[in-house]
């Protein structure tokens, strides 16, 4: 194996969807055929090939919401489900980060909200659709019924080389995680390696970004000391109904827009949280398209995803020994 | 349960829950002679919406929930309690951070949960 096929082994890539975001994920070496040897090595071993992929993160969609913010109810997700089914390339999975309903105290009607977005999602063109709880899903019941719905609050997965961790931060009915889970968590990510691949998907944000506003998760600095061991982490997130970008440490985190209604800037708005007003002239404001284009290249007929690629995971991969593992069955 | 308005600014409230509390014997008596400050929550405000504190001056805060389990949170005075459904709490805090801060209610409690506020001043 030579020294270059260790670099740079897995870049992960985003881009805007407006509605939500497509991120792609492809090898990222540094001259043609750099690292064949380690892609051979590895379909070997493990039958699957690590290739380029892309998945998408949706959020926020609070069906059943019916408010002055957004009297359009779900018309932004099912015009976002559309987008995504018309992509020049089918991602491999979508990711829901919390919020998919909003609550209600009458469970029939959350039954049916939940069977709503259910019908909705089931619309797009993907292979899988994992999820993550909001609070309005499941801070009422603790995700009683979240889960009767969508499974288990929190798991993980394996995709083409990448690891997809999905926190809880909801379902205590604080802004928690919990030990329990975090206990889940040290276990779950001990089989990598330092250099591995993680996306941790989540509802609200693990850090302080305004804690006055509920966007903060308090035991957060406990899972990012828990994430602190591994190199190439993103965190992808809900709840704030806006973008966000931000860098802790080598850990990078990335809000999604919602699908119902948008608010502003936290830096520029003392007191209390309100959401941006409905503009009827532009109802997709602030949940709008964007042109898309793959890797800054516009495509003819492509409907969106912006031009500025954001780097999510850009650091180096080392080891062939920490793919392996990697990608390993984990039931074995 | 016994309730006391709150008159602002902060000093003179405190000084009259002291009094109130000391004339009227609905409320007991702080030993340690601790200025006691009385909240209800109840989905989804608190009442009162404003108190002022002094800057340096222990006080006594003594949450009641009149329906749910709520939450009364403010990272700044390190407030993080929980407020059983029906039930009372009390937290100390010597608030060393003058300014306007806004507490929520951080335990989900219905669809305008996120609207729970109120606003602490601390001078």
């Amino acid at each position: 194996m030579k020294a270059t096929d260790r670099r740079q082994f897995l870049k992960i890539a985003g881009s805007s969807l407006g509605i939500g975001v497509l991120y792609s994920a492809y090898p990222a070496t540094r001259a043609r055929g750099e690292g064949e040897g380690l892609f051979s090595a590895l379909s070997k071993a493990n039958g699957e090939r690590v290739a380029s992929f892309s998945f998408v993160q949706l959020s926020d969609a609070h069906v059943g919401f019916n408010g002055p913010p957004d009297p359009l109810g779900t018309k932004a997700f099912e015009r976002a489900v559309d987008m995504i089914n018309a992509l020049p390339q089918h991602p491999d999975l979508v990711l829901f980060t919390g919020d998919l309903t909003h609550d209600t105290e009458d469970r029939d009607v959350h039954v049916q909200r939940m069977k709503q977005f259910q019908e909705i999602s089931q619309r797009i063109n993907v292979p899988v659709i994992r999820h993550v709880a909001g609070e309005h899903d499941a801070g009422l019941d603790s995700g009683a019924l979240y889960r009767e719905f969508f499974g288990d609050s929190y798991y993980s997965f394996d995709h083409r080389g990448v690891h997809f961790v999905a926190l809880d931060n909801v379902s205590r009915a604080k802004p928690e995680v919990g030990t329990e889970q975090l206990e889940w968590l040290k276990k779950d990510l001990a089989r990598f390696p330092k250099s591995a691949p993680i996306v941790v998907f989540t509802h609200r944000p693990l850090f302080d970004l305004r804690s006055d506003w509920e966007w903060f998760t308090s035991d957060g600095d406990d899972v990012m000391n828990i994430l602190s061991a591994y190199d190439n982490v993103t965190v992808l997130y809900g709840h704030i109904h806006r973008d966000d970008e931000h860098q802790i440490g080598a850990v990078h985190h990335y809000a999604a827009r919602s699908l119902i209604f948008a608010f502003p800037d936290p830096t520029g708005v003392a007191g209390p949280r309100k959401p941006i007003p409905f503009d009827k002239d532009h109802p997709f404001k602030n949940l709008g398209i964007r042109n898309v284009s793959f890797n800054g290249k516009p495509q003819p007929g492509s409907q969106s995803i912006s031009v500025d690629d954001i780097e999510l995971t850009a650091r180096e991969f080392r080891g062939i020994n920490g793919v392996h593992q990697l990608l390993r069955n984990p039931n074995v | 349960m016994f309730r006391v308005k709150l008159f602002t600014p902060a000093l003179l409230t405190i000084w009259c829950f002291s009094s109130l509390t000391m004339l009227t014997g609905t409320s007991r008596v702080q030993a340690d002679d601790v200025p006691v400050v009385e909240i209800a929550a109840k989905r989804f405000a608190f009442s009162p919406d404003k108190i002022t504190l002094k800057k340096g001056q222990t006080v006594k805060i003594r949450l009641h929930s009149e329906d749910v389990t709520h939450g009364f949170f403010l990272r700044p005075l390190k407030l993080d309690e929980q407020i059983p459904a029906g039930q009372t709490t009390e937290v100390t805090v010597t608030p060393q951070v003058a300014g306007t801060f806004t507490t929520i209610c951080d335990h989900f409690c219905g669809a305008n949960h996120g609207n729970m506020n109120m606003t602490i001043v601390v001078q």
